[in-house]
């Protein structure tokens, strides 16, 4: 007896809209076994994961916080996962583009420089994601080296950036020996969308960001291309599309939003440049666009649902005294029982009998 | 016939009775009931979308029906699986082969067989086999080396090996030259005086005709009837599979030439990839109101040239190619749309379509290169749906309300859908591969008579195809592609289908090169 997946001759509409919310359920069950294993009580701990933070509005504004950088790194992943290219380096595009602004924040403190200063940043941030995710685009269309590897190693690379920058150069005189640059000074501060919180103005951004593309994906030839590149890359040869430019383009688009993401994290929530800027905004946005299933709107709500699990995260390790890598394996269980759904919705498993003549 | 043979007929080998086979709303085989008796070999004829792939799906456990019964010699019987049919001696050969390229012949043949198959003298046996039923193969040769007709022949090598009592064959003659063809029927003759059972699907009225006992007709997944072939009429045959008098295809007159619109000159093309076919010194001109078909066997640098003249693949010397005597060969396809030309790729599915976009969609897939579609970047959706719509009337593309996805469309009307894509726009030239493969009676005719009006309004017409008959119906001239060479071009009217015939085997050279070449190798 073995198992065999077979291709599903129809795929039905509704279960590709069921496969995200089974892949949750699952998620949960798996999360209570694992709680039950740990000796804690399962309902209590997934209450406290995933219910508590939703009652607290402190809770509620940190979720939008935490959302907003997977949201608008997971836009820009979509469009390279929708046309077939595989960007995982988005993390270190991140990193690049929080650089890339910082520095600007860096150099013009004590100068008493004006308005311009965080247009700057932020065109910075995102020139500096871009041209960071171009690196394996172009070694892609170039070379043919695979860009899951080239884009995943420049993640350490932009890392340890950071942290010789915040260490050596850009470190606060007045900072006692830490490893971070002076906080930024009110021109470089994001500027706060609700007052007393810490959301700022880069939610509206982002929930602009994916009405923006909803347009331009289901309206506009270059959403066209991209969808149809990826789905059919002979049509889409025979369109006259070039693949190769469109290799370039999104892996440009999704640099941008994230070094983007990266700036605004650092001039927002953070203030200042430190080793630590990301609790893996950029690994996690792989999972909310696929849990969003690559359309804009589903990755704002995949974006909500995974900065739940980081809030959630933190309140349990307060309350149940559980590790926080907790969180971590909590977004690997969902992006499993992801991509298992996603391939049930295409293939069904078959149990074959083992034949006679074979 | 002997007792035994009288018996055999009485009870047949197998046996269909009421097969129903639902994907939702589509009844795509409805109560059908069908017998084949060993010795015979039974016709399967039908429009695409009649349901015979199907049918035979079911028989070869690929399918599971929704109702009826499969009977094999008079007992009933449930496949699971391909595995479950072969070991009941039930074999197929499908219109598209799997072999791996790289490999030997005997080495795709012992992958297609069980585990429990000895690998030792499988060389030997493939070539006695193939030598026994006239359809020689050296079994060490890479399959890339082969011709289509000789890949053919590894597939009903590799069904022969298992010693079937039945084998169903989809479409076998498709790919093969009118003397491959002839060696495959001897092949099925012998089959059948083995008294093996045969199940022949073909379009080609002709040689069901010649070949085959028994004729079951299928339309909209039921059965017309079951008659004897060689008592009908092609004209009665085409009426009970189309369900209406189809009136052939011809040249009403001979095309009044003007300007060339289509020039290629002395066009060079390595082939990028190592089994592809270097283009070597290709020259034609078609003329504004001129059909040139272009025979040959496939793999012979068809897919080259095409991809050569539609700008998917540009040259490096301009002049190569000329559309309405502007220079054309480094430009890319969307520059050649905006020249006035038009390109039908032979791949409907995934090549002149993509299989899970709707069709305006796919409209657009063309439509976006020569305006009126896309505006300031933004697509006018009204506009795609209304062309899609006027397309779908004018060439009666049968498909669901509204705007479906093209994967939903059967054969023939997907093919009628990216023909009319392309002629809506009148282009000056049109450059068309397979026009109508594996495409039923009714569509075929309705799409040759699409090329011929176009032809007739002054563009000029490019057919690549490997149906002679229809090349010989629709063309002005014919010009033969061997081995990446064109012959020079023919009359149509006055050639001889023999000469076509040895030129696509590339048995004689002299029209294709002065240089001479080698035969292939």
């Amino acid at each position: 007896m073995r198992l065999v997946l077979e291709p599903r001759p129809t795929h039905s509409w509704p279960a590709a809209v069921a496969a995200p919310i089974v892949a949750i359920a699952l998620t949960l069950l798996a999360g209570g076994v694992l709680f039950a294993l740990i000796g804690r009580d399962p309902v209590e701990a997934l209450a406290t994961y995933f219910f508590e933070p939703l009652t607290d509005a402190w809770a509620l504004q940190e979720i939008v916080v935490k959302a907003t950088p997977l949201a608008l790194i997971a836009l820009g992943l979509s469009l390279c996962f929708l046309s077939n290219n595989w960007n995982i380096g988005a993390e270190g595009q991140f990193v690049v583009g929080a650089i890339c602004g910082g520095g600007i924040a860096v150099a013009v403190q004590g100068t008493e420089a004006g308005g311009w200063v965080l247009p700057a940043m932020i065109l910075a941030g995102m020139i500096g994601g871009a041209a960071y995710a171009l690196l394996p685009a172009v070694l892609k269309v170039r070379f043919g080296a695979s860009e899951i590897l080239t884009s995943l190693m420049l993640v350490y690379i932009a890392e340890l950036l950071l942290d010789y920058l915040v260490r050596g150069p850009w470190r606060d005189p007045q900072g006692f020996n830490f490893p971070t640059t002076a906080p930024f000074e009110d021109a470089a501060i994001m500027p706060l969308l609700i007052e007393g919180s810490r959301v700022h103005w880069g939610a509206a951004v982002a929930l602009v960001g994916a009405l923006v593309m909803t347009a331009m994906l289901g309206r506009t030839l270059s959403g066209f291309k991209i969808i149809l590149v990826g789905q059919a890359p002979r049509a889409g040869r025979f369109a006259g599309f070039s693949d190769k430019r469109l290799v370039l383009t999104t892996f440009a688009v999704s640099g941008a939003l994230a070094g983007l993401a990266g700036v605004m994290e650092v001039a927002g929530p953070i203030g200042q440049l430190q080793p630590d800027i990301s609790p893996g905004y950029g690994f996690t946005a792989i999972i909310v666009a696929l849990l969003g299933r690559l359309h804009p709107i589903g990755i704002v709500a995949a974006a909500l649902f995974l900065a739940l699990t980081f809030i959630g995260g933190e309140s349990a390790q307060i309350t149940l005294k559980v590790p926080l890598d907790l969180t971590l394996v909590f977004q690997g269980i969902l992006l499993f029982f992801v991509l298992a759904c996603d391939t049930l919705v295409v293939y069904r498993l078959r149990i074959a009998k083992r034949s006679t003549t074979s | 016939m002997t007792e035994a043979g009288v018996a055999a007929r009485r009870v047949p080998l197998l046996e269909a009775i009421g097969i129903s086979k639902s994907y939702g709303a589509l009844r795509a085989n409805d109560a059908i009931d069908l017998a084949v008796a060993e010795g015979e070999i039974h016709a399967l004829l039908g429009e695409n979308g009649a349901g015979k792939s199907t049918l035979v799906k079911i028989f070869y456990g690929l399918l599971e029906p929704s109702a009826g019964e499969l009977r094999w010699r008079g007992a009933p019987i449930a496949l699971a699986s391909p595995a479950e049919a072969r070991s009941l001696g039930i074999a197929m050969v499908f219109q598209h082969f799997s072999l791996f390229e790289n490999l030997t012949v005997a080495e795709n043949v012992a992958l297609g067989l069980p585990r429990s198959e000895p690998m030792a003298g499988l060389a030997g046996r493939v070539r006695d086999i193939s030598r026994a039923y006239g359809l020689p193969l050296d079994p060490h040769r890479e399959v890339w080396r082969l011709s289509v007709g000789e890949r053919q022949r590894i597939e009903i090598v590799r069904a022969l090996l298992q010693d079937p009592r039945l084998l169903i064959l989809d479409e076998p003659t498709a790919v093969l030259t009118p003397q491959e063809g002839e060696q495959l029927f001897a092949a099925l003759d012998k089959l059948r005086r083995e008294r093996r059972a045969i199940l022949y699907i073909s379009h080609k009225l002709e040689e069901v005709q010649r070949l085959c006992d028994v004729a079951t007709v299928l339309r909209a997944g039921k059965v017309v009837t079951t008659c004897d072939p060689q008592q009908e009429s092609s004209a009665s045959l085409a009426r009970m599979m189309v369900g209406e008098t189809v009136p052939p295809v011809r040249r009403t007159a001979v095309a009044r030439r003007s300007t060339t619109r289509l020039r290629v000159s002395h066009l060079n093309h390595a082939a990028d990839d190592p089994h592809g076919v270097s283009l070597v010194d290709v020259t034609l001109e078609v003329m504004g109101g001129e059909i040139l078909g272009i025979a040959g066997v496939a793999g012979n640098g068809q897919d080259e040239l095409f991809a050569v003249l539609s700008g998917e693949t540009p040259v490096s010397n301009a002049d190569a190619i000329a559309i309405d005597g502007k220079a054309a060969g480094t430009a890319t396809i969307t520059e050649r749309r905006r020249m006035g030309a038009a390109f039908v790729p032979e791949e409907r599915l995934g090549h002149a379509a993509a299989p899970r976009q709707t069709l305006s969609a796919n409209v657009l897939l063309t439509g976006h290169a020569t305006g009126g579609l896309v505006r300031h970047g933004i697509v006018d959706r009204k506009e795609t749906t209304t062309r899609m719509e006027a397309i779908c009337r004018t060439f009666d593309v049968r498909k669901a309300a509204g705007d479906p996805e093209a994967r939903t469309l059967s054969g023939g009307n997907l093919q009628k859908f990216v023909v009319g894509r392309e002629i809506v726009q009148v282009p000056n030239v049109l450059v068309i591969a397979q026009p109508t493969w594996g495409v039923d009676a009714g569509a075929a005719a309705a799409i040759q008579r699409a090329l011929l009006d176009l032809a007739a309004r002054g563009s000029a017409v490019l057919v690549i195809s490997q149906d002679l008959d229809e090349l010989l119906q629709i063309s002005d001239r014919i010009a033969v592609m061997f081995n990446g060479r064109l012959s020079k071009p023919m009359m149509a009217e006055t050639v001889g289908r023999e000469e076509i015939g040895l030129l696509m085997g590339g048995v004689i050279a002299s029209h294709v090169s002065q240089s001479g070449h080698a035969a292939r190798p």
